[in-house]
């Protein structure tokens, strides 16, 4: 009990958002026994007020950091453990977000499945736990920790629709590649401890910083950096380590699928700007983990981002299934994000390059959410509807879903003013700011192509035929994700100045966000 | 309303779009009439702009500019900043007139899906003006792009047999020049931002620093024609000049008859408009001192040539004058490119005329397509018996096509050429064929369609014009005569704007950039070329 009587009030804080998670999860356990199946949709509501709740325990975190000036950056709490600055706050509120959206979208969906159960939503919840340490994470076994509890939900998950073979399979399939690389990324995580005796983020970076300024090659630092960086990019699901996604995309519950694609995701790019010590851009002497290391990861982000723009740019072309279509357009997001990273010099980051990943996380998180939406509303009775000529005809059987598909569509494919323009907008910016010329244009030529698998889309569902007749049955909780998923396509797109200044504030580069404001 | 009118022109279309919104789509009649009236209404609050525009004419710079810099997105520098010069005064007219006219076409030609195609064609019209208005690279290129979507449904929903893969050519082709353009415009951004300390896309604050690039020891002649060809692609794509013509063709040919209209009358302005708002200002040196300029006039040469011939050959009467807008605009971008004042200011003229003569001829062949569907030129001949009014304005409007004196192409095409020879009379001379190919090609289709006796039964029945489709030729008729027969107003417009630009390509060191020019006394002796020589030969 020694250790805990340590604890101070400012530890419990930072745990908050995480503690009532885990709390609303275990109640809907309790919960679900007592519900009668046709009252299942309680469970939902619990869990949005769970999300709620814990929105409001990062909102506290939020206002208490803005009032004690000595953590106004970012407290460090729970034995050294935690970091939570306004980098791990802005995640918070994207996972939420998405989250939020994604339980929206599951209410009607599960129920069409047959599979309304209570462990569905407490999973979720829990997840989200998991990303919170991973975001938040200042010591690499917390962070270890939080991606396995984030993983493990997410696999049973995909895995959900137990009658469904494509679900089985997609969930065995991500679990074995999932179990595989975290014990890869463990690896990388043990040589990090091994060559500096901590495992705390801070120590290891100034650490290694040490190591590498005495030896620039150091071949322990360089199979360290390779092994946590095979790890970090299988969770965000880049090539050469993206093969999971497809299958899991394509066998999940649609809701589960739009989870991934961004809560998951924003978790996974959470983890791996913390462990590449790219959070800090504007304060050179933080190093964090693998900052130092930058020389050594630059070829290796622009092979890999390459090869991802490459690799999905062109293997989305050719989908007959939405599901693997949008699968494939996420991990050529991947593919643009990356390269947020190799903007800058040899040795320093460039401040727009990681904005830009945060902007793109954040419209991201509404536009592929929407999209995958759209193709969760399709399903009904006997359809699945996440094949391409499922869209066919859409606009005749649900205009307004047809027309939030386009926008989601031509925001995915980066025309202004739509919120994804924003994303690839700052992308180019930082690489044309540090004189990658090149690869920007690459990056722009293969957004070309992105439109092209869009358009098919948008081609299926404005000029197509409709397979059915009458109109499609869209419930009230998937028309409140929709339209806000659609509202804030279009209003980030249109008056993205508000957003712009959040990624500052969290980058800590303006002291006030208007975000903060509207909050009060 | 004076210091509004640009935003009021900019938004009436998209406001009668949000007002379509909420019409029932049974509805279709109250449909067309809303759309009728806000596109009339979008044409007729641009005639103000003319007498207040007439009145401004000689003064230097920008005009009713509204908004100021780096007021919409401030921590980038982006702003809602619009204002014309008369470069962009008489393209804005051409679209808010072409735009009430293809309006005005559609009402019968255009059954199913009523409402979506009104409010995408709405929204569309509030696009193109967007982007002749922009003084903001980011407000413009926001436009330039945002007006894609609505064309590429236009094409798509409603247009021929082969419209899914018209439709995406087109924004896929017209995408990959502008993501380029992207790369060029944040390429001038950072390159202000190290000038002067200060991150803005307004437009005035980069013509100051845009040019210096070329004489920069860090970036060099190289850099700055790479960026040219950054910003050329979307350009020339757009235009389309000779190699990137491809999509042309097909769009045309597959979208429905008032698509067509735009496309060809304003969607094509787009490119050349590029080229004289940003390459020439931008890159003086790269056009003055590299060969850059040599290859622009030979693509442009070709383009003449290449198009009129293509057109001798086609056996669909839309493809032939799709490929004679090819034709066309090669004139256009060789007065942009030959750098003196008179081809500038024919080249912009010629644009005008480009789309009242084009627009006119789409609206011609679609009016037989509407009567027979079909557009096979051996399906018909004769026709002039059957419906002579029709006849009669299909002469007029092909005159003015081809080029004949008192019509509106002959002072465009005959400015472009004089300022041509002003500069080289080997291009001329290579130029001039186009011209008697222009007449050729068509002559020959009017004499296979119009003339003789009716050899197809299924033209006899065919009646001739309504009061409604004399209605939307009307105008175009009277600004081809008054193009024609009176220019000299036209030239007046163009005449100070021209020829700033013109001495800021020629002599970019001693002139500053656009600002210093306005301190500057424009050259009279050029000012005297354009207003007196040009319409004395108009009346020939």
């Amino acid at each position: 009990m020694g250790l805990l009587s340590q604890f101070t009030a400012a530890d419990y804080l930072l745990a908050l958002p995480i503690t009532l998670l885990t709390l609303f999860a275990l109640g809907i356990l309790l919960i679900d026994l007592m519900l009668p199946p046709e009252n299942k949709w309680a469970n939902a509501v619990t869990a949005l007020i769970g999300v709620l709740f814990a929105g409001g325990g990062v909102v506290k975190i939020q206002f208490w950091e803005q009032a004690n000036r000595s953590v106004s950056m970012g407290a460090v709490g729970l034995m050294r453990t935690m970091l939570v600055d306004r980098g791990a706050l802005y995640f918070f509120y994207l996972f939420l977000a998405g989250t939020a959206i994604a339980i929206l979208m599951s209410v009607r969906y599960m129920k069409t499945e047959h599979e309304n159960h209570g462990e569905y939503y407490a999973l979720m919840l829990l997840s989200v736990a998991g990303m919170m340490c991973m975001a938040a994470g200042f010591d690499i076994v917390l962070i270890f920790i939080g991606l396995e509890l984030m993983a493990i939900s997410t696999y049973v998950l995909v895995g959900f629709l137990r009658r469904d073979r494509r679900s089985n399979e997609a969930a065995l399939k991500y679990f074995l590649l999932g179990a595989f690389s975290s014990g890869i990324f463990a690896y990388g995580l043990s040589l990090m401890y091994g060559l500096t005796g901590s495992t705390n983020l801070a120590v290891i970076g100034h650490g290694l910083a040490g190591i590498l300024a005495k030896d620039p090659h150091n071949p322990v630092v360089i199979v360290a950096l390779l092994t946590t960086a095979t790890g970090l990019l299988f969770k965000v699901a880049a090539v050469p380590f993206h093969q999971w996604a497809p299958d899991a995309y394509e066998g999940a519950p649609t809701s589960i699928t739009g989870f991934m694609s961004v809560a998951v995701k924003a978790a996974g790019w959470a983890m791996l700007l913390r462990i590449m010590g790219a959070t800090y851009p504007a304060y050179p002497s933080v190093l964090l983990g693998f900052a130092a290391a930058r020389p050594i990861y630059v070829p290796l982000f622009v092979f890999v981002s390459i090869a991802t723009m490459t690799g999905a740019n062109f293997a989305a072309l050719t989908q007959t299934n939405t599901k693997r279509l949008l699968a494939y357009s996420s991990i050529a997001h991947v593919g643009y994000m990356l390269l947020g990273l190799v903007a800058g010099t040899a040795t320093e980051l460039s401040t727009d390059g990681v904005k830009g990943i945060l902007i793109y996380l954040l419209v991201y998180t509404f536009m592929n959410l929407g999209a995958f939406g759209v193709i969760a509303s399709l399903r009904h009775r006997h359809v699945i509807g996440d094949e391409l000529d499922d869209l066919n005809g859409l606009y005749a059987r649900a205009p307004v879903e047809a027309v939030l598909m386009l926008i989601f569509l031509l925001s995915l494919a980066g025309i202004p003013p739509l919120a994804g323009f924003w994303g690839k907008y700052f992308i180019f910016l930082s690489l044309i700011e540090t004189g990658h010329y090149a690869l920007a244009s690459l990056a722009v030529l293969y957004s070309v192509f992105g439109l092209y698998y869009y358009l098919r889309m948008a081609n299926a569902m404005f000029m197509g035929k409709p397979e059915e007749e009458g109109a499609l049955p869209v419930s009230w909780s998937m028309r409140i994700a929709l339209g806000v998923s659609g509202f804030a396509t279009l209003f980030i797109g249109i008056m993205p100045e508000r957003f712009i200044d959040l990624a500052n504030w969290a980058l800590g580069l303006v002291q006030t966000p208007a975000m903060a404001k509207l909050v009060h | 309303m004076y210091n509004h009118i640009l935003s009021i022109i900019l938004f009436t279309p998209l406001v009668g779009a949000l007002i379509l919104l909420f019409v029932p789509k049974e509805n279709k009649d109250a449909i067309r009439w809303i759309a009728n009236i806000f596109a009339l209404g979008g044409f007729l609050v641009s005639l103000p702009l003319v007498a207040w525009f007439w009145a401004l004419r000689f003064e230097p710079g920008f005009k009713f500019i509204e908004g100021v810099p780096n007021n919409w997105i401030p921590s980038i520098g982006a702003g809602y900043v619009i204002g014309i010069d008369g470069i962009s005064f008489l393209l804005i007219m051409l679209t808010t007139l072409l735009g009430w006219i293809s309006i005005l076409s559609s009402w019968t030609a255009i059954e199913n899906r009523v409402k979506e195609y009104y409010i995408w064609f709405l929204i569309l019209q509030t696009g193109m003006l967007g982007v002749f208005m922009a003084l903001d690279f980011f407000l413009f290129f926001v436009f330039w792009e945002a007006m894609l979507v609505p064309m590429y449904l236009l094409i798509g929903i409603w247009g021929g047999p082969r419209k899914l893969y018209a439709a995406i050519k087109f924004f896929l082709y017209t995408l990959a020049g502008s993501v380029l353009m992207l790369l060029g415009i944040l390429f001038l951004y950072f390159h202000h931002h190290v000038l002067t300390g200060v991150y803005t896309f307004s437009l005035t604050a980069l013509y100051e620093t845009a040019p210096k690039i070329y004489s920069d020891p860090a970036y060099g002649p190289t850099i700055a024609t790479l960026l040219f060809f950054a910003f050329f692609f979307a350009f020339a794509i757009k235009v389309p000049m000779f190699p990137f013509h491809t999509w042309l063709p097909d769009a045309h040919v597959e979208a429905p008859t008032a698509g067509s209209v735009i496309l060809a009358g304003v969607l094509l302005k787009m490119g050349t408009y590029g080229f004289i708002r940003f390459s020439l200002p931008f890159f003086p040196d790269v056009l003055t001192h590299t060969k850059v300029r040599g290859w622009m006039i030979a693509l442009s040469i070709i383009a003449i040539i290449y198009g009129a011939l293509v057109s001798l050959m086609q056996k669909d009467m839309k493809k032939l004058v799709a490929y004679s807008s090819v034709s066309h605009l090669g004139f256009c971008t060789l007065g942009i490119f030959v750098l003196t004042p008179l081809g500038l200011s024919g080249s912009v003229l010629q644009q005008i005329n480009h789309g009242i003569s084009t627009g006119a001829l789409f609206l011609i062949v679609g009016i037989l397509y509407e009567r027979r569907h079909t557009r096979e030129i051996s399906e018909y001949g004769g026709i002039s018996n059957v419906m002579p009014v029709y006849a009669t304005i299909t002469m007029i409007m092909f005159l003015s096509s081809m080029g004949l004196p008192l019509l509106n192409g002959f002072v465009g095409e005959f400015t472009i050429l004089q300022g041509t020879f002003m500069e080289s009379w080997r291009w001329g001379a290579w130029a001039v064929p186009g011209v008697v190919l222009g007449a050729a090609y068509l002559l020959w289709l009017y004499q296979r369609v119009f003339f003789g006796t009716v050899t197809n039964p299924k033209n006899e029945k065919l009646h001739d014009l309504t009061p409604r489709e004399v209605l939307t030729f009307a105008p175009l008729l009277v600004m081809a005569f008054w193009i024609g027969l009176y220019p000299k107003p036209f030239f007046q417009i163009l005449e100070q704007p021209v020829n700033q630009i013109v001495a800021n390509v020629r002599n970019p060191q001693a002139g500053g950039v656009m600002n210093a020019a306005i301190t500057a006394a424009p050259n009279r002796a050029q000012i005297a070329n354009v207003s007196l020589i040009a319409p004395a030969k108009g009346k020939n």
